[in-house]
This record gives C-alpha cells, structure tokens and sequence, in this order.
C-alpha cells in the first residue's frame, strides 16, 4: 500500500514539485520564524543577566539598552563619574552591584570594555584559562573572542577606536597584554574583551594628548599611577567619564527600588532605563513584522493545502479506472481511501522535510550575517517544542486535503466507471 | 464452476432485462453473444459482482454471489474471479510484473515474484517485466491483462470483448491463448462478445438478445 502510494506521487514529478515546494515553503517559513524567535529571545533574556537597570546619558532608552547590555549599538554619550558618585557608593541602601561599563574602542570590532570584576558574577561567567585582569592594559577575553581572533594568553594586540575595525584609527602606541579567557556563557560576555576602566581613559588620553589637547590635566597623573579595580578607584577620578553603570537591586520588590529610576530621571542629568521594559518594547515593535511573516507563512501553507488537494483531486480523476482496477483485484473501499490519503499523507511529509531543509538554510545565512554585523553567535538549527506542532498540523493539513478526493475515490460506483468507455 | 438462475437487471428507467439460465464448469468455455445493447456488459458486471443483483441468483461454486457485499465481496471478487476489459486499465506508475504482484496482493495473496515472472514468459512477454506499461504494445498489454486476470487461479475468468480490436489472426492466437490459460488454472471462462468469428470455435453458447 505504502509503496505503491508512493510510486503513484512520484510517477507525477511536476505535480511532486509544485506541491512540496510550495508546502515547504510555507513550513520553512514557519519553522524559520519559531527557531530565530526564539534564540532571539533565549539570546536577549540571557543577556538580561539580572540587570535591574541601566544608567547612561541622556539619550535614547532603547539604544543605551542595546548599546551596554547587548553591545549592538553606539553609546548615547558619556556619564562623568562626578554625577554617578552616589550611585557608586557601597553604602548605597537599594544597589548590590554597580558595574560600569566604558566602551570606544574595538579589536577586530569586538568591542573592548572597561569594568570592574562583578560583571563576571552578572552572566555567571568563569575564568577557563589565566587569570582576570589586574593592571591597566590587561585584558581577559570572551570565549568567542578567543575562538574567532586566536589570541592566546601572553598575546598582546593593538585596539582601534570606535566600534568597526578600521587600521587608519589604531591606538598603535598602546599595547594590551591577554592575561586569561572566559568559559563560554552563551550570552554577550562571549564576544567582550574585558579590562579596567583606567586602561579605557589611558588609551584615550594618550590619542588625546598627541592630537588635540597636550595640556590635557591628567594625562600624567594616569599613566604613573596603577589603578585597581575598585569603584573606590572611580570615585578617586570624578571628572574622568563611563559610558554608563549597569545596577543590580538589592531587592526588586523594594518599594524604593521601583521609583529609583524614575527618580533618576527627574532629578538628574542622567538617563536610567530598565532592561526588561525597554526589551519588551523591543519585541513589540519586531512582534509587528514577524507577524505579519508568520500569517504569509499560513496564507501559503493554505495554498500548498489546496495545491495538493487539487492534485490528488486532478490525479484521481485521471485514475478513475485504475482504481477501479484495483477495486476489481479485490480491494475494499476503505483500502482506496487509505491509498489516497496515504498520498495526501506523503506529500505533506516530503514538503515538510524540505520546509525543514529551507528552514535549516535560512537560518545558516541568518547567522552568517548576524555574526558578521552584531557579533552575535546563532545556532544553525535548533529543534525547538514548536517544530512537533508544525509537523503536526503538516500531516493534517496533507490528510484533510486528501479526505475529499479520497472520499470520491471510494465511494465511486466502479460498474458505472468501467461501463465508461 | 458457475451456475445462475432467474437472473435479471432493471435500469434506472425502467427497461429490465431477463438472462437466461448457464452453467459453466471448471476448464470449460462459455460464449455470451449478443449485440451491442442488449445488456452483455450489465451481465458481465453481474457476474463479476460489480453490480448488484437485484433479482434471481448467481452461484460460483458454492457461495451465492448475492448474499454478499461490501467489502467481503471485494475479497472474494479479488480471488475468485478474473477479469479482463475490453479496454485494458493498469496502474501505470508500476512496472508490468508489479501490475501482477498488485493483482496477488490485493486478492489477499503473498506477492511471488517467480510466479509472476513465469506466468509472463509463458505468455510470451517475459522479457517486458520491468517495463513501464505505457511502452507496451495494445497487444503486449492485452497478454498482461490475461495474466493478471489468472494470476490467482480464480474460479471464473470474464473475458469482455478480447477481440474486437484484432485481426483474424490475433483473434485465433488470443482465443487460444485464453482457453490454454484458463484450462492451465483450472477455472471456468466466459467470453462477452459481438464477435460472431469466435461463434464457430467455441460450441457452449449463450445468445442474448
């Protein structure tokens, strides 16, 4: 039964082809849009860390989101430490963490960052090799760093300014020293370059102090002194800048905590935002266009549904008398509405399969190309929950749209079909 | 071994038709003449049972054809009975011996290979084995249609006009080929026709009119 249901489909190669290509279109489409979802998602919600809120410039919420969180865009502007004191402050009565975060330079555009240790504790990173970074022009790197750059421990490298790798921008007189790397954490620790704040200013006062401003008052003062990692060694420095301060809460449900950014807001010349307010506005706005992808993606599965009823339908009517034929072997009724549903059945599969393969492809480009422009490392194929849903409603889809020719092959009355001549 | 009694068919407008009564035995030939209306091919679907019967009986060997339906009677058509169209119908996205292999597994049979290979070298065609149907000849074609209709050695073999489309040469061979056949498979045959050539070879004959 099943193998001559299978020779009836592919006895019609032309009618195989514009079935399956459209049902896997329409599944490809599919499956595309649930899998990059939902590592879009699984990304941005690793990426949440446990950040409470985010403290920068004034500026756009969303872009200093993306800039400090997700490292994807450029920095509303600088925070000077003088303002973010008490924020800084271990007694402060509603903050656990302050990490700040300095950005402007790039290697081989992964983006170098100037930060205390805790950011290590916010995305549960550990040190695989080495050790952290202690001096100023130390670096410990990501793991994706280190996969994708090849820079080993003892290795030193030359940064260039801004975001994108560009030689013409190359702070060449300031060599950083890599002292240890970061277990992989899935998250956007795998693509930093990490090192103290003071070797982000170092940097940028030398380019200073020989282009623009020589009398720049603390280019001396910076280079003869080390720095550690302290916030106390920030607060040391309160004219110098931060990109902004990324805040873990005490508590949440701290009543206080709740209008802390707010107040923030109001009161002061900073920018403070919350992570999982401004992701979600985020999502809603990306929630639009994926939308409307996913109905097309129904709209063309439906149309896949019809096309392979109305070949079955058209291949019945062609075989009229075959099936008959096979009536007048001895099979039943309900033998020629398996076989017809089996067809129905086929199709629907073989076109999943290649909604699979689409799917499986579309997400290999997808991730060549965000890995190219955000750094950002896809899978090529996840199965996810949702793929068992979709090859469910497949096989359905591809049985309903057989019912009805199956229906008719079947209940055709054969001495009416074979007195036909 | 075939028997009816009291058979007759009325349309759906009413016209009705009385057969008369026949008998055919194993390894013996019938010949049903008639011209074109007189109900040949309704008796023919009545013996096949492909059409319902609506008044008197027909027995093939022991078992009364009426008393059956659905689908135990497409099983005992599958084994019992074969037939072969006038116009011959084959599922052509199978080879020529899959055609055959499909006609012993729908009747309830194992496929055998060797035997549906041998049924095709004795009836000349078994070098055509695995080609498609549609590169067959009308007369290669007819060959299969007889070997799948005996494939199962069934009780009755119903022939539908198997000569009309031939020449006097070919209507000898195949009317050889079928009394051969039949009488090999140990069944009784019946020969549907208008094709008054075959009146002088075959003695046992039904005339409707």
């Amino acid at each position: 039964m099943l193998r001559l249901a299978w020779k009836n489909i592919v006895n019609n190669p032309l009618n195989l082809l514009l079935s399956v290509i459209l049902f896997g279109l329409g599944v490809g489409l599919i499956s595309f849009l649930l899998v990059f979802n939902a590592q879009l998602r699984d990304k941005f919600d690793k990426n949440l860390a446990g950040i409470d809120l985010v403290i920068g410039a004034k500026g756009s919420p969303l872009q200093m989101i993306l800039c400090s969180m997700y490292h994807i865009d450029n920095p509303t502007g600088n925070l000077p430490i003088q303002k973010a004191i008490p924020l800084l402050k271990k007694t402060h009565p509603l903050i656990k963490k302050a990490v700040p975060l300095s950005l402007g330079d790039n290697y081989k555009s992964y983006r170098i960052v100037g930060t205390n240790h805790d950011i290590l504790g916010l995305y549960e990173g550990k040190i695989e090799k080495g050790a952290l970074w202690l001096k100023d022009m130390e670096v410990t790197i990501g793991k994706s760093v280190a996969d994708e750059t090849g820079l080993k421990i003892g290795d030193s490298f030359v940064s260039s300014h801004g975001f994108t790798e560009d030689v013409s921008l190359a702070h060449d007189e300031s060599k950083f020293l890599v002292k240890g790397i970061i277990a992989g954490t899935g998250s956007v620790l795998d693509q930093l370059i990490l090192t103290n704040t003071a070797t982000i200013w170092k940097v940028h006062e030398h380019a200073g102090a020989d282009e623009e401003d020589p009398t720049h008052v603390h280019a001396d003062t910076l280079a003869m002194h080390t720095h550690d990692n302290s916030n106390e060694d920030l607060m040391s420095h309160p004219d110098q800048e931060i990109t902004s301060l990324l805040i873990q809460y005490k508590s949440r449900t701290n009543f206080q905590a709740l209008n802390f950014g707010r107040n923030i807001n109001e009161n002061t010349d900073m920018q403070a935002a919350s992570p999982a307010i401004e992701i979600n506005r985020l999502y809603n706005m990306i929630g639009v266009g994926t939308d409307m992808l996913s109905n097309l993606a129904i709209l063309i599965a439906l149309v896949s549904g019809l096309s392979i009823f109305i070949s079955l339908y058209k291949s019945m009517k062609e075989r009229k008398y075959e099936l008959a034929l096979i009536r007048v072997m001895g099979a039943s009724r309900t033998k020629v509405f398996m076989l017809i549903l089996i067809e129905g059945f086929l199709l629907a599969l073989i076109g999943w399969a290649v909604g699979m393969a689409i799917c499986y492809f579309g997400m290999e480009v997808m991730a060549g190309y965000l890995k190219s422009s955000f750094r950002y490392s896809f899978n090529g194929f996840k199965w996810v929950p949702e793929h068992w849903y979709v090859l469910g409603v497949s096989l359905i889809l591809g049985i309903f749209a057989a019912m009805i020719p199956a229906g008719s092959a079947s209940t055709a009355d054969i001495n009416k079909t074979l007195s036909e001549k | 071994m075939i028997t009816t009694k009291g058979l007759s068919h009325t349309y759906a407008g009413g016209q009705e038709i009385v057969f008369p009564d026949f008998t055919c035995g194993a390894k013996e030939i019938l010949l049903v003449l008639g011209t074109s209306g007189v109900g040949k091919t309704t008796l023919l679907h009545l013996l096949g049972g492909l059409l319902t019967i609506q008044k008197g009986s027909i027995k093939i060997d022991e078992t009364d054809i009426k008393l059956i339906n659905g689908t135990p009677l497409d099983e005992f058509r599958g084994k019992n009975i074969g037939i072969i169209f006038q116009q011959n119908h084959f599922v052509d996205s199978l080879s020529v011996i899959e055609n055959i292999k499909l006609a012993q597994t729908l009747a309830g049979h194992k496929s055998n290979n060797e035997k549906a290979q041998a049924l095709l070298d004795r009836l000349n065609i078994g070098d055509k084995a695995h080609k498609r149907m549609r590169t067959l000849s009308q007369g290669e074609k007819q060959r299969v249609a007889i070997a799948r209709a005996i494939v199962n050695q069934p009780k009755l073999i119903l022939a539908d006009e198997p000569t009309s489309a031939l020449d006097d040469v070919n209507t000898v061979e195949v009317l050889k080929l079928l009394r051969e056949q039949a009488s090999e498979a140990n069944s009784a045959l019946i020969i549907v026709t208008h094709d008054t050539r075959l009146k002088d070879q075959i003695s046992n004959q039904v005339i409707l009119t």
